[in-house]
Order: C-alpha cells, then sequence, then structure tokens
C-alpha cells in the first residue's frame, strides 16, 4: 500500500469528494455493520413504545446502558418517524442507525410499523388515495 | 392446511404505516434534488448509507483501511397527504457506481420519474434499463432548462426506444404544480398498468 487514499489497483480512486468523506461510522455500534434480528425498511415508521410499568426490580433481562444515539432515537420517535428521517436527524449512515433500531427493538423499547405492501400488492384504491392526496397539496 | 396458509398471508393491516415511495432518477444535475424540494413539505432532508467493501463489491480492499468507509447521500423529501398517507420522494445517487444503493432504493416503490435533460439525453440511459429490467413502472419527466432546444414528447421517446404506452412529460421541476402534476401523472401510469 503506497498510502495514496481511494487510490485502486489501476490507479483509478473508486471514491472520490463526490462520494463525501471517509468516515468511521461503525465505531458507534461497536464493529456490528448488520442486525440480525430482520430489516428495517426506509420508510418504516419507528415509534418509541410506551414506557413499560415497573416491574420491581424483575426484569428478566440483564441491565443495559443505551448508548446516547439510542436515548436520541426514543426522543425523536414520540411521534413515528421513518428510518430514512431518523439517519437524516441524526446524521449517521443507515446502516448504523439499523443497528441502533435493532438494539432498541431487542429491549422492546421501540414498534415498527413496516410500509403497505402497496408495490407489491398494489391496491387501486390506495393509488386513487396518493392521487387525490397530491391533487389536495 | 388453510390454516398455515392464512398465516403465512399478507401481514395484518395493523402492522403496517401506510408509507408509499416514489423514486426521482436521472443523471447529475438534472434537478432530482428541486424536484423532491418542490413537492415536500419539509426542507428535503439528506441520508448516507456507509458504503463498506461488500457494497462496492471489489475483492482489493488494499487502499481501504479495515471498517472504514465513504458514503453516498441520497436526498428526500415528505409529503403527508390529506387522507393520512405518506409519500416519500427520494432522489437517486447520481453517480452509476452506487448501484447497491438502487436496489435498496427500488424495493417496494411504487415506481419512478426519470427526469431528462435534453442536451445530455445519454444521462438518463442506466436509469431507463435499470427500471426496464426490475419491472419498475416509470415515466418520463423532460425538465426544461433555459437554452435548451424544445424537443416533442414523441422525439424523446424515439430516441429512448421507449414503449407508446411509457408517459413523456414535459416539465419545470421548480414549479411545485409541475411537480405535483408529474406524481399524479406516474401514479396513474401506474393505476393503467393493472388494468
Amino acid at each position: 500500500m503506497d498510502g495514496t487514499e481511494g487510490e485502486g489497483p489501476h490507479g483509478t480512486g473508486w471514491y472520490d469528494d463526490a462520494a463525501g468523506p471517509v468516515v468511521r461510522p461503525y465505531a458507534l455500534t461497536r464493529g456490528r455493520t448488520h442486525y440480525e434480528g430482520g430489516e428495517f425498511d426506509l420508510v418504516a415508521l419507528i415509534v418509541t413504545a410506551e414506557a413499560a410499568p415497573e416491574a420491581d426490580g424483575a426484569l428478566p433481562h440483564a441491565p443495559w446502558a443505551p448508548e446516547p444515539e439510542h436515548e436520541m432515537i426514543l426522543d425523536l420517535c414520540r411521534t413515528p418517524l421513518s428510518v430514512a428521517e431518523i439517519a437524516s436527524d441524526l446524521e449517521l449512515p443507515l446502516g448504523v442507525v439499523r443497528v441502533l433500531l435493532g438494539d432498541l427493538l431487542d429491549h422492546s423499547l421501540i414498534g415498527v410499523r413496516r410500509p403497505a405492501p402497496v408495490a407489491q400488492f398494489p391496491s387501486e384504491r390506495v393509488l386513487k388515495e396518493v392521487i387525490d392526496g397530491i391533487r389536495a397539496l | 392446511m388453510e390454516s398455515v396458509r392464512s398465516d403465512t398471508a399478507a401481514p395484518p393491516a395493523g402492522d403496517s404505516a401506510l408509507t408509499v415511495k416514489i423514486l426521482v432518477a436521472g443523471g447529475f444535475g438534472v434537478g432530482k434534488t428541486t424536484l423532491v424540494s418542490a413537492v415536500s413539505e419539509i426542507r428535503p432532508l439528506r441520508t448516507e448509507e456507509a458504503l463498506t467493501e461488500k457494497s462496492i463489491g471489489i475483492d482489493d480492499t488494499s487502499a481501504v483501511a479495515s471498517k472504514t468507509t465513504t458514503t453516498v447521500a441520497m436526498d428526500f423529501g415528505r409529503i403527508t397527504l390529506p387522507n393520512g398517507l405518506v409519500l416519500f420522494v427520494f432522489g437517486t445517487p447520481g453517480q452509476d457506481r452506487f448501484w447497491f444503493m438502487w436496489d435498496e432504493l427500488a424495493k417496494g416503490a411504487l415506481g419512478a420519474v426519470v427526469l431528462v435533460d435534453t442536451r445530455r439525453l445519454a444521462d438518463c440511459f442506466a436509469s431507463v434499463d435499470y427500471f426496464e429490467r426490475r419491472g419498475v413502472p416509470f415515466i418520463i419527466g423532460v425538465n426544461r432548462f433555459d437554452g435548451a432546444a424544445p424537443h416533442t414528447a414523441d422525439q424523446v421517446r424515439d430516441a429512448l426506444d421507449l414503449p407508446s404506452d411509457i408517459p413523456v412529460v414535459s416539465c419545470d421541476v421548480r414549479d411545485r404544480e409541475d411537480a405535483k402534476q408529474i406524481l399524479i401523472t406516474l401514479v396513474e401510469h401506474i393505476m393503467r398498468r393493472m388494468s
């Protein structure tokens, strides 16, 4: 390695200024790049779960120390917010946000509303509603 | 085993949100973000995805220190429709090398608007190819740039070798009414394809 960042084997960089800065976003997730429990769609809506009633110290799971970013997500999602918007608000890459959301879901701190499967099962009614809605803007 | 069948059917309605996604594609600088801004109720947001060696699909990662990534940005807007539906409009990353991100964007998308600048028609070929191959419904929006010679819809359609049923619409993406109309034209096109 000659130390020239961005230079590929043939001397042509596969990333450049337009691609943005080189970052180390996964430090925040302690190197985890994937959530094993499933996927968070870009436009799935995340909503903070109602505070669970205090269970007299009999919690089944081990204590968990959330990162400040976990708390920020819980704060943001008091009103339902899409995964893409959370990533944008936190200025974190989508992959990182998905890992953080996975942590929160594992601890039942958020609910996930998946997008309506309109693309797979298009419904004329939904499409008409979209058209009417855009017209009314 | 009817009980099993019903278990594997579409998820219960209460579990899903009425969010729908439309894409805006086209070459670099063709006006994708401008179109998103024109219809969005919020200032267009920018979200980023980190590119990892895996996403790039290259074998030689010697130039990239471990766990170091670069990012690809997508601009998007949100429109809450009066009936409670939430429509997200995503501009696709302009550079061809970000194809992996397109798959994520195209998944579950209603359809796409491919914006065209007639002075740089070839810039949109990759988008048109992509949506044709994936079976994603799309229409063509010809952005009226100052100084561009006006072309008829048929001229553009011929140049792109498109079937006659794909709408080609001229528009000024800065104009909110034009931007609304182009989204409506897309959804009407999707409805026609269903019937």
